[in-house]
């Protein structure tokens, strides 16, 4: 009965560390396929259409209305200290720092990610990775890699534009809303933003690209039974992608500020 | 050079502790068509992935054109690869291509070849299976036995030595099905390759093969002509060809 308990214990910690080591596993396969020839732009480009092109209206939305809100409950947070100039200041810090990458990469792996695990998934269970591995042609070089660099690179792309929409936001709101004084607004944020708060929110926006396009691949990859199985692992590669999303964000965050 | 393209020396695998090949010997015949037969989930379709090493058995060897492929490393596997073609049970056509594009995939992929040199080859595989004017439809926008033509037609692109067929009749019906049998054995005698065709569909596949292997339980219990095979004694091979109840087939009748 012991050993059930201890069993009973074992098994999640066993199933977390045997996944993450397959995961693992593929992204230093991925890196492998990346660097060998020959290089299959097309399909990069297609990828980067479809993660970085695509998600741009979202991310915007997200972003702009972010920024917003962010203005109007720091502004009456401020106010009761007569701050209210410092509202342009804590929402561009705030978006550049944390809630651009952040925001970004929830988004994108919402549209996106899902979108990669289901496809990878429904051509898992329909044998055309099978297929492409009989052609005698590498699946992780065709459809990993291209998906993996795509969200790696359109990340921080995506992430500028989502801290560029907020600050808009914030500065609608703040400076023709609720009046706060334009130049005042203008120059603390340009006083108290450094570039290299901007720097390391887009290199947290890359590392999230990495981590989202390596799951919900592997997710998508590992399919199994039909169309349940693709449901399953498409639900799987947007929690599981979230989640290690906003853990790495607190690790990244400590380490570099 | 002997005169078998595959050769399988007790193969076997089992999932979970369910034994599923339990010893396997067989061989298939150069430039023949050997169809393996068996009842669904008997695994054959298990042991059509591990000739093509897409499966790694528990023990026992497979021999590819001299070559044991069991233990090979993935990029030596390639090259072994190279000499199959597949049609897979539900064609595995990749939607996201048009049949054009599906076929010319494995020639723009594996060769150095210029795109009117592609052009010229899919066109003729197309002919061959009887869909030349279908090259822009997408794979959704196909009937079962179409996608099964345009598999058919990827599989010979790369003109490969042999061709494997996983359950080349399911899913269609009776007159598609012919079509499709008649599509192997004409392509077949026309090109000379060796086919190994998996399939539970009797009276198709004896009208076909050269040799016909009958898998019960994970071993091959019979092998031989069809005509042999029809006249067997042994008692899984009568009650299976029976099942069918296909007239001349063990004591069916109409």
């Amino acid at each position: 009965m012991f050993s059930g308990v201890i069993k009973g214990l074992f098994r999640p910690v066993a199933h977390f560390t045997s996944e993450f080591g397959r995961i693992w596993y593929l992204l230093m396969d991925t890196a492998y396929w990346t660097f060998r020839p020959p290089f299959k732009f097309n399909y990069l480009f297609k990828q980067m259409e479809f993660i970085g092109v695509k998600s741009l209206g979202i991310v915007i939305i997200a972003g702009s209305f972010t920024g917003m809100v962010l203005a109007l409950q720091t502004y009456y947070g401020f106010r009761r200290f007569s701050s209210e100039g410092l509202v342009g200041a804590t929402v561009a810090l705030s978006m550049t720092r944390e809630l651009g990458p952040v925001l970004t990469a929830l988004m994108v792996t919402g549209r996106a990610g899902s979108a990669m695990a289901a496809e990878l998934g429904s051509m898992r269970v329909t044998e055309q990775i099978d297929a492409l591995t009989v052609m005698a042609l590498s699946p992780v070089k065709y459809l990993v890699v291209p998906r993996v660099l795509a969200s790696l690179f359109m990340l921080p792309v995506l992430t500028v534009i989502a801290d560029f929409a907020g600050i808009l936001g914030g500065y609608f709101v703040g400076v023709k809303l609720l009046g706060i004084n334009e130049g005042v607004f203008i120059s603390r944020m340009v006083k108290y933003v450094e570039l290299a708060d901007i720097y390391n929110g887009l290199a947290k926006a890359a590392v999230f690209g990495l981590i989202l396009g390596v799951i919900c691949c592997y997710k998508g990859f590992n399919t199994r039974g039909g169309a349940e199985g693709v449901g399953r692992s498409t639900t799987e590669a947007v929690v599981v992608s979230s989640v290690t999303i906003l853990i790495s964000d607190y690790m990244l965050t400590s380490l570099m500020f | 050079m002997d005169d078998s393209a595959i050769r399988i020396v007790d193969l076997h695998k089992s999932f979970k502790g369910q034994v599923v090949l339990d010893g396997i010997n067989l061989e298939a015949k150069r430039g023949r068509i050997t169809v393996i037969i068996g009842k669904s989930g008997g695994g054959k379709s298990v042991l059509m992935k591990h000739l093509i090493g897409l499966m790694k058995p528990d023990k026992g060897e497979v021999w590819i054109d001299g070559v044991e492929i069991t233990r090979l490393k993935e990029r030596e596997l390639n090259q072994v690869r190279m000499k199959f073609g597949m049609l897979f049970q539900e064609a595995a056509l990749f939607d996201s291509m048009n049949v054009f594009d599906n076929v010319a995939f494995p020639l723009r992929e594996q060769t150095n070849m210029s795109e009117r040199e592609v052009k010229r080859i899919v066109d003729e595989r197309l002919k061959e299976v009887g869909l030349l004017g279908f090259t822009e439809k997408l794979p959704s926008e196909l009937s079962g036995g179409m996608k099964k033509r345009v598999g058919l037609a990827r599989a010979l692109a790369l003109d490969p030595e042999i061709i494997l067929f996983d359950e080349p009749t399911s899913a269609l019906d009776p007159i598609i099905s012919l079509t499709i049998t008649d599509l192997i054995k004409e392509t077949q005698t026309h090109l000379k390759k060796t086919y190994v065709v998996i399939s539970h569909d009797v009276l198709g596949m004896f009208r076909i093969a050269d040799t016909v292997a009958m898998l019960y339980d994970g071993k091959i219990v019979a092998s031989g002509t069809p005509h042999e095979i029809k006249r067997s004694d042994r008692g899984e091979v009568k009650e299976f060809l029976k099942a069918t109840k296909i007239p001349g087939f063990g004591g069916g009748e109409l």
